[in-house]
């Protein structure tokens, strides 16, 4: 389903592209909006918190969500899980300016780019949008906003405190959906207080995303260390290892790690790390209080019912469950990877 | 009326065009009433908020669905008082707790907490903050399904808690960890797990608190596997630590589910850790119980034993007719019926037991031992009486004082 609605994204990209090689020059110029740098850059008062998401010209089509040139679709190959959303993700390097790949398989975006994240419910013609959230990196550093889609979805307005929409997933589950206030944005984003992106790391996208970004000069090179992460539909190809970690990395790591809001846990869920008590096993709760289930240990090998991480994973009270927020229901397919993973785990 | 994005626009402005967006001159007060869409109004006027801003807290109840945060420095939140301007959590959907603040310079005060799904008032890496007159309670009382932590500052350079109230926190009322230069006084402790407790930290003075009908009164802890280890110099004075003996509610698995009821004062490893002047009573497994981490670790890092502990001059009541630990039933009937006030472990070096009163030394020898293998007998720890408290005080910016005496 998420691919499906990527590959259409591309399909509309390419679709356009050609319209504008071919067709008419100035009717397709007319078409496709200008990405508004100062609103990304916040040059002026009126751009600081600007109000609509159109504002920033990103998209042709805001609610077909078809981006205008030089706003390029990517996917990730083990995505985060926000209650089984549809994301659309665009990222986009102001023109004359590129990306660069730095050492540790990251990408360091230059100051005007943005990423941008549309969470859908749906597909087809009975596909909502309900949230736009965009990391803009302005001179000072990254600032996550989100935009909240309007009922007749023709417009995204900027919502600061956040606020809950009531959905209905596609498999008929009906659920209160949360979209994030800006402080909450940050509380994930936060790498020691600075905002930070997390998704588009190398190491989850694909070398051949990376080649053509490269290709198109948004980006120096392809980064090292790209394209590691198995991906989620074929998680159980993959090591299970492999799989479990990058599952834990991409979805818990923002916070779990040294520099994050879950610092004091002392739970260090990245990818990189590579001490098992400082991924959880045999780590005993620090401050977790009834999160932590009348159990010892965050993971306990080869018991995953008396495992932590996987008591959380299963709650949707708000005192237990984690994540802590951007989810408001089980991940039944994350869960059942856990499970397996620990469940495999000599005693 | 509430807080308009307007108006925050407008002053935007202004801060440009005078190229002072921080200058207190331009300090304003957003207030903020109960009522319709309160979530949304107070959230926004917490993000919206400038360094110097007070956010108002009218007098009643808020009805929050969701968790509150600010990430402004040097913002102010004051209500009418903390049974005047409620938070109340009680259908909150989301957020690990009630108000989560991460930025500096922050001042909460005159507001109460109510029924936070998590914890109350949690704040991270929020250096020099304050939390005056606020209250943070389940009104339930004592249940395992309360928020873990009342207050909670963690991860902060200068702590300030002064004249607060926590009630039935099902980790502890007051917790402090992880965190540099800290003072906890004036405040009331009731019906928590612990009362108050201090944790991986450097400095910390207690004093001029009220622990009472907690599962433990004042805890000193230092933990393994966690970044912030090695908690060093606390002073626990001038407290009355009576009748906390209700029973541990706290979910299995958290340290603090492993606190005896009926506890006044235990401290666990640590390093430098003073407790004098206090008035101890009524805490049916003891007064003072001083361990070692009671858990196996790998952590190399990490010191297990408690070293330089001096309890001294305290005025020490009836305590140890119940002891709570296990075999304790079999020691009080040896000891006819009621065990020494004070309890060591046995582990750790330079304890220093000054208070004319007997001592019960377990007689174990390393930390993670089992208990069967105590070797209980009285010790005298005084070392002739010869030692008194030596610790620095502890002293905060001035600007957070001056929070206090206004």
């Amino acid at each position: 389903m998420k691919r499906d609605g990527f590959l259409w994204c591309m399909a509309a990209a390419l679709t356009l592209a050609v319209a504008i090689t071919s067709g008419n020059p100035a009717e397709a110029r007319r078409a496709a909006p200008q990405v508004n740098d100062a609103a990304i850059l916040g040059d002026g008062a009126e751009n600081n918190l600007p109000r609509t998401l159109e504002e920033f010209g990103f998209f042709i089509h805001a609610d077909a969500q078809i981006p205008t040139l030089g706003v390029v679709p990517y996917r990730l190959n083990m995505p985060l899980y926000t209650d089984g959303a549809d994301k659309l993700r665009f990222a986009y390097v102001p023109q004359g300016k590129q990306a660069l790949a730095n050492g540790d398989g990251l990408i360091d975006f230059p100051v005007g780019s943005a990423l941008i994240k549309t969470f859908a419910f749906g597909e087809g013609e009975g596909r909502r949008l309900i949230e736009t959230r965009v990391l803009l990196h302005r001179a000072d550093g990254w600032l996550a906003l989100p935009y909240r889609w309007n009922e007749e979805q023709t417009e995204a307005r900027l919502a600061v405190a956040g606020g809950r929409v009531a959905v209905t997933t596609p498999a008929g589950v009906e659920l209160n959906y949360r979209i994030p206030n800006k402080n909450q944005c940050k509380q994930c984003h936060a790498i020691d207080d600075a905002v930070v992106p997390i998704g588009p790391k190398a190491r989850n996208l694909s070398a051949e995303w990376l080649s053509e970004f490269a290709e198109a000069g948004h980006i120096d090179s392809v980064p090292e260390g790209s394209d590691i992460l198995p991906m989620w539909e074929a998680r159980y190809d993959a090591d299970i290892d492999d799989a479990a970690r990058a599952y834990l990395d991409v979805n818990c790591a923002h916070c779990h790690r040294p520099e994050g809001k879950a610092s004091n846990s002392g739970l260090d869920l990245r990818w990189e790390q590579r001490e098992p008590v400082a991924y959880g096993i045999g780590k005993r709760p620090v401050a977790a209080g009834r999160g932590s289930g009348g159990l010892e240990f965050a993971i306990a090998p080869g018991d995953p019912a008396a495992s932590i991480l996987v008591y959380r994973m299963d709650s949707t009270d708000p005192g237990i469950v984690m994540p802590e927020i951007g989810t408001t229901t089980v991940h039944d397919e994350g869960l059942e990877l856990m499970t397996k993973w620990i469940e495999g785990m000599p005693q | 009326m509430g807080f308009k994005g307007e108006t925050y626009m407008i002053r935007i402005s202004l801060a440009a065009a005078l190229l002072a967006s921080a200058s207190p001159l331009l300090a304003e007060t957003h207030s903020i009433a109960p009522g319709d869409g309160a979530q949304e109004r107070l959230q926004e006027a917490l993000i919206l908020a400038e360094p110097g801003d007070e956010i108002v807290l009218e007098a009643g109840r808020f009805v929050l669905t969701d968790g509150l945060s600010l990430d402004v420095d040097g913002v102010t939140v004051r209500g009418q008082g903390m049974d005047q301007s409620i938070l109340d959590f009680s259908s909150q959907q989301g957020a690990g707790e009630g108000l989560l603040v991460t930025s500096d310079n922050v001042v909460l005060r005159d507001f109460g907490v109510e029924n936070s799904r998590g914890d109350g008032i949690k704040s991270k890496g929020a250096d020099n903050i304050v939390f005056y007159k606020v209250r943070v309670e389940w009104t339930r009382g004592p249940h395992p399904e309360n928020g873990a932590y009342g207050v909670y500052p963690v991860e902060s350079e200068n702590v300030l808690v002064d004249s607060v109230t926590t009630i039935a926190a099902s980790d502890a009322g007051i917790y402090v960890g992880q965190a540099r230069n800290i003072i906890v006084r004036n405040s009331v402790a009731k019906y928590n797990v612990a009362g108050i407790e201090i944790e991986n930290s450097y400095g910390a003075d207690v004093y001029n608190n009220l622990a009472v009908n907690n599962t433990g009164g004042i805890l000193v802890f230092d933990l393994p596997d966690i970044p912030q280890q090695g908690g060093r110099d606390v002073r626990v004075f001038n407290n009355i630590i009576v009748d906390n003996n209700t029973p541990n509610f706290a979910p299995e698995g958290n340290i603090v589910a492993g606190v005896p009821t009926g506890m006044g004062v235990m401290v666990m490893s640590h390093y430098n850790v003073e407790v004098f002047n206090n008035v101890m009573a009524e805490n049916a497994t003891g007064n003072v119980l001083i361990v070692a981490y009671p858990n196996e670790t790998d952590d190399a890092d990490y010191n297990p034993y408690p070293v330089n502990v001096l309890v001294t001059n305290n005025i020490q009541g009836r305590a140890g007719y119940k002891p709570a630990f296990d075999g304790g039933d079999m020691l009080a009937a040896a000891f006819g019926g009621t065990i020494p006030p004070v309890t060591h472990d046995g582990n750790g070096k330079d304890i220093v037991i000054d208070d004319g009163v007997p001592v019960l030394s377990l007689g174990l020898t390393r930390h993670a031992q089992p208990i069967t293998e105590a070797q209980p007998q009285m010790v005298d720890l005084s070392h002739g009486g010869a030692r008194n408290p030596s610790l620095p005080e502890i002293t905060l910016p001035e600007a957070m004082e001056a929070v206090v005496a206004q």
